[in-house]
């Protein structure tokens, strides 16, 4: 119902508590980054201003730059990784598994690894693919190699298999429900109609199927664009990414505006991103469980 | 059923590999935590419990676990108020903003974590709140609001609307009403999510690194512990978190999915 006179005193108590909430600590907070991100540095203080240099920096230094791009590069890759391994799963479970009970289950533990401590699914590549690590140990022991390789952990590939693992639940959660929406008896015309399975996928099903694939991969380039702890934990000297630009600008570097301006960079790219992905079906869009 | 050609067999086999690709790695943490060697290596070198009474006698350790605790519980409980009143407020009136509120709240979910942190640490700083525990406490409650809102608000859309007007016109209260109808049939709702924002909130990274203090939580001690490298004991408390973080998930999801 609209708020009238009458309701008003419920609807105060109800909302007024979230909405200030809302409002001092998630609204504020980003207000203040991108004022922040205006200021400029005189060491060792940040003075209030508005001025642009810290952008024009983002963009003209090619120590910034390289990492921005490059962390564009990540992220896309992991995105292309979701979906390539993500797609035929969410296929798999919606159109070959035909049990109900088995498709929940493997449903389920599909879904469930996402939830799970994203340190922890991080941190064990490392003892994966690391020198002394289960991969290296393995071929040496079986004697597929006769030395240990160091080429596995600490370069821009370990750090997208990494990411890849963390987020694929992201993409195959909107894949199945958008695959499992649509009407069967679609399919069963096109096959009908003698239209292969190829171009039945291809014509019928793929299309169909973009909500979920566009909300699936917005949620793993936008996770992973500003993700904190694989770039540490298993990227190398040539992996630096955007994280761990923030995070030397609020440590070491001790450049509060700059490291904002960063931050606000990221937040303006995800904006973008989410807006032109819910021009998309909503059908795709995430639900937690 | 028909028998499945081969590009069916093909998908099949691919699917798994993927399955195996999201839980071989668990299991590999789950292997070395029980392994009787400093060195995560095959072949294994015999079974032993030390790395777990390791953890145990980690004074350090355990205190973190200690604040991940608090912390996670916190969090869970201002959530929830913050949330559910939300949730209702948003289900059940119409007013201007109504939509933007609803994108706002759920935007830190989408959000690299990075950013969330770093802009609350410049807004601590701003108004002088010191990096702490009550800090990240905030912090996780405002990240995870919109899991809270967007689950309950997802049940309360399929209660009968009828049972409402049915117990207002025998002459409930509205409190009454809450309690005998709405909250019965969002409780799962509830739960489901709560149990999702503590494990969350337990094992959170990225905004806690930016706004704790000296007291640090599990997830960071870990953090900071492996950078400067590996011990086996991370891979037992790791197994550990593991494990549980599974039952609470698997409970959560389900009661997530209940929709009767």
């Amino acid at each position: 119902m609209t708020v009238t006179r009458r309701s008003l005193k419920a609807f105060v108590a109800l909302f007024s508590l979230p909405f200030t909430w809302a409002i001092v600590f998630m609204v504020v907070p980003y207000l203040v980054m991108i004022s922040i991100s205006f200021w400029s540095r005189q060491f060792p203080l940040f003075v209030p201003d508005f001025q642009f240099g810290n952008f024009i920096q983002l963009f003209s230094d090619p120590q910034y730059t390289t990492v921005i791009l490059r962390t564009l590069k990540i992220a896309l890759l992991v995105m292309a990784g979701a979906i390539l391994l993500g797609y035929p799963l969410a296929y798999f479970l919606v159109f070959t598994v035909t049990s109900t009970r088995w498709r929940n289950l493997l449903y389920m533990s599909v879904i469930v690894p996402l939830w799970v401590s994203y340190l922890l699914r991080a941190y064990t590549w490392k003892i994966i693919l690391g020198t002394n690590g289960a991969l290296n140990s393995l071929m040496v022991s079986t004697g597929l190699i006769s030395e240990p390789l160091s080429i596995f952990l600490y370069n821009q590939a370990s750090m997208v298999i990494t990411l890849v693992y963390i987020f694929i639940p992201f993409m195959v959660m909107p894949l199945v429900t958008v695959l499992d929406n649509i009407p069967k008896a679609l399919i069963e015309a096109s096959e009908d109609l003698g239209v292969g399975p190829f171009m039945t996928f291809w014509k019928v099903i793929f299309p169909l199927s973009l909500g979920g694939l566009v909300a699936g991969a917005t949620m793993t380039f936008c996770l992973s664009f500003g993700d904190f702890v694989a770039p540490v934990l298993v990227g190398g000297p040539d992996g630096t990414m955007v994280a761990n630009l923030l995070q030397s600008q609020f440590g070491a570097a001790l450049n509060w505006p700059l490291g904002s301006a960063l931050a606000t960079l990221v937040l303006v790219l995800v904006l973008i991103v989410l807006r032109l992905s819910s021009r998309f079906d909503r059908a795709g869009h995430v639900s937690l469980a | 059923m028909r028998a499945l050609r081969w590009w069916q067999k093909g998908m099949v086999g691919f699917s798994l590999m993927v399955l195996a690709f999201l839980y071989v790695p668990i299991a590999i943490l789950v292997i070395f935590s029980f392994n009787d060697s400093a060195v995560t290596s095959f072949p294994l070198s015999g079974f032993t419990l030390r790395w777990y009474q390791a953890f145990l006698s980690n004074s350090q350790m355990l205190a973190a676990l200690g604040n991940s605790l608090i912390v996670a519980l916190c969090a869970t409980a201002l959530c929830l108020v913050l949330g559910v009143t939300a949730a209702l407020a948003l289900d059940r009136y119409r007013f201007p903003g109504k939509g933007l509120f609803q994108n706002v709240i759920l935007l830190p979910l989408s959000l690299p974590g990075i950013v969330t942190g770093i802009a609350m640490l410049n807004f601590y700083k701003q108004i002088g709140i010191p990096q702490s525990l009550t800090a990240v406490v905030i912090g996780h409650a405002t990240a995870l609001l919109g899991i809270v809102v967007s689950q309950v608000m997802a049940r309360l859309a399929k209660l009968d609307r009828r049972l409402l007007e049915a117990s207002a016109d025998l002459g409930a209260t509205p409190v009454e009403t809450f309690r005998r109808i709405t909250l019965p049939s969002i409780r799962t709702s509830i739960i489901g999510s709560a149990l999702l924002c503590f494990t969350l909130s337990f094992d959170e990274i990225p905004v806690t690194y930016f706004l704790t203090g000296r007291e640090v939580t599990l997830p960071i001690y870990i953090y900071s512990t492996l950078r400067r490298g590996i011990t086996p004991e991370i891979n037992a408390v790791g197994s550990l978190i593991v494990a549980v973080s599974f039952v609470l998930v698997i409970l959560s999801v389900t009661m997530l999915r209940d929709r009767r």
